[in-house]
């Protein structure tokens, strides 16, 4: 019988700024990605995520991305940048209704107030942007998960608490990419630790 | 009733008005006298070169003459609504989606008023063709430059939301759809005013003129009435084709959001 197909495949991802990266990643296993600034770590995320264009094959337990239209593949990969984005005024209004007991949920496991989710976006600290953005893709219980430095503007408590319900979710099967600094972090999270150099990843 | 005629003595009496814009700019030292002396020259000068152009186009009768006209007249209004946003495509897009939606806008209201409403004979006949394009290109001028430049600085100010929706499965339309309403709200706004003042803070120009050029009151009214209704047209048309092409240049077949398209 042959194995089972990888949770995250990507093979020849490449564009005109970045690439060719390759990756396999089973399920409940991430990676973490460092390197310095400019090197194209998140370039490598956004381009995972279809958010530039790229070339390359990519699949979710198999299934091809060409084969699916962005939003699907977006909503079972989703990407939280390092600089989280809002589109209302107000917390509540970035959750559809359903996901808002999961969301809360969540926020009460990594140190947020449940009156946060009431308030105005424009209260919160980049700290409680960073986690809110994060629950705001895991409420979609998807597959595979790309952050991009999703702790840096967190305090080591909040840190802990976070990677805590990201391990869950790996023991879950979840397949995790991280854009990190902290080369700790990739050991706390089990991750396989990769080096971005010049737009090009290398194991660590 | 024969319109009462101006002559040169009766404009440089008015103009002694724009001598006292000057003086003042130079007692309060405001440093416009020169702006507005140039703006009042300039503006005699294209006034009469195109009362004279106009003059010589109604004389033609000739189909071909009222195109060209209308075409020249289009085409700068296309480049001025181009031009006016602080973002901008790279390329010919701008220019292409602003001629696309005054061609559509221009057409279709003048069009419909002078086969329907106004039917002169032959319908083309320029003093009202070329009047009604004039007319109208104003209005879309002001509605597309607006509509383009909500719409292209709203999507590069809400970049990160916008990215964010995607990243998150949101489809472009879900992502971008409050941005093209708030550009076409935006465009639509000066009509809007424009028909609220109509009558009761303002007299439109355009009626003034007739009931100084001696048209009865209640007629001069009628033809203002047809005028509002086809600038609102124009300026909804306009800013709708311009904002939704705008989004469309904006986004690819995997609904990216494609701000390198812009300059």
């Amino acid at each position: 019988m042959s194995a089972p197909p990888p949770r995250l495949a990507v093979h020849d991802l490449k564009s005109d700024l970045a690439g060719p990266f390759d990756l396999e990643l089973a399920p409940g296993k991430a990676a973490a990605i460092s390197g310095p600034s400019g090197s194209g770590k998140s370039l490598f995320l956004r381009m995972v995520a279809d958010l530039d264009p790229n070339a390359g094959e990519l699949a979710l337990d198999g299934a091809s991305r060409a084969a699916m239209s962005a939003p699907d593949w977006r909503r079972k990969a989703p990407y939280v940048a390092a600089e989280s984005g809002w589109w209302r005024d107000r917390v509540v209004e970035h959750f559809a209704p359903e996901q808002l007991a999961a969301a809360r949920a969540i926020a009460a496991r990594v140190g947020l107030a449940a009156e946060l989710f009431d308030g105005p976006v424009l209260r919160l600290s980049t700290g409680e942007k960073q986690r809110l953005a994060i629950i705001r893709a895991l409420v979609l219980d998807p597959p595979v998960l790309l952050l991009d430095e999703p702790t840096a503007p967190l305090d080591p408590a909040s840190t802990r608490q976070m990677e805590t319900v990201l391990k869950e979710r790996l023991k879950a099967g979840l397949a995790l990419v991280v854009v990190t600094h902290d080369a700790r972090q990739a050991g706390r999270l089990g991750a396989r630790h990769f080096l971005m150099r010049n737009r090009r990843m290398t194991p660590a | 009733m024969n319109p009462i005629s101006l002559a040169p003595l009766d404009l440089a009496i008015a103009a002694s008005l724009v001598a006292f814009d000057a003086i003042l700019s130079v007692v309060l030292k405001l440093r416009l006298h020169r702006q507005v002396l140039i703006a009042a020259a300039r503006m005699v000068v294209q006034l009469v070169a195109v009362g004279f152009i106009l003059r010589a186009v109604f004389a033609m009768h000739n189909p071909a003459a009222t195109l060209a006209l209308v075409l020249v007249m289009s085409a700068i209004a296309a480049r001025e609504i181009a031009a006016r946003p602080e973002q901008k495509f790279k390329g010919m897009t701008s220019l292409g989606l602003s001629a696309g939606g005054v061609a559509i806008a221009t057409v279709v209201t003048v069009g419909l008023a002078l086969l329907t409403a106004i039917r002169p004979h032959p319908w083309y006949d320029a003093r009202y063709a070329v009047t009604l394009v004039g007319i109208i290109l104003g209005s879309v001028l002001n509605s597309g430059s607006l509509a383009l430049d909500s719409m292209l600085g709203g999507v590069a100010r809400q970049r990160p939301g916008i990215e964010a929706q995607l990243a998150l499965g949101a489809s472009f339309h879900e992502a971008t759809f409050p941005l093209l309403r708030d550009a076409i709200r935006r465009s639509l706004l000066p009509i809007i005013n424009q028909m609220s003042a109509a009558g009761v803070i303002t007299l439109p120009g355009i009626m003034t003129g007739q009931i100084l050029a001696g048209l009865d009151p209640v007629e001069a009214v009628k033809y203002q009435i047809l005028l509002m209704f086809l600038l609102a047209g124009a300026s909804g048309l306009t800013s709708f084709i311009i904002a939704f092409g705008a989004l469309r240049r904006l986004t690819d077949d995997r609904q990216r959001l494609r701000l390198d398209r812009l300059r």
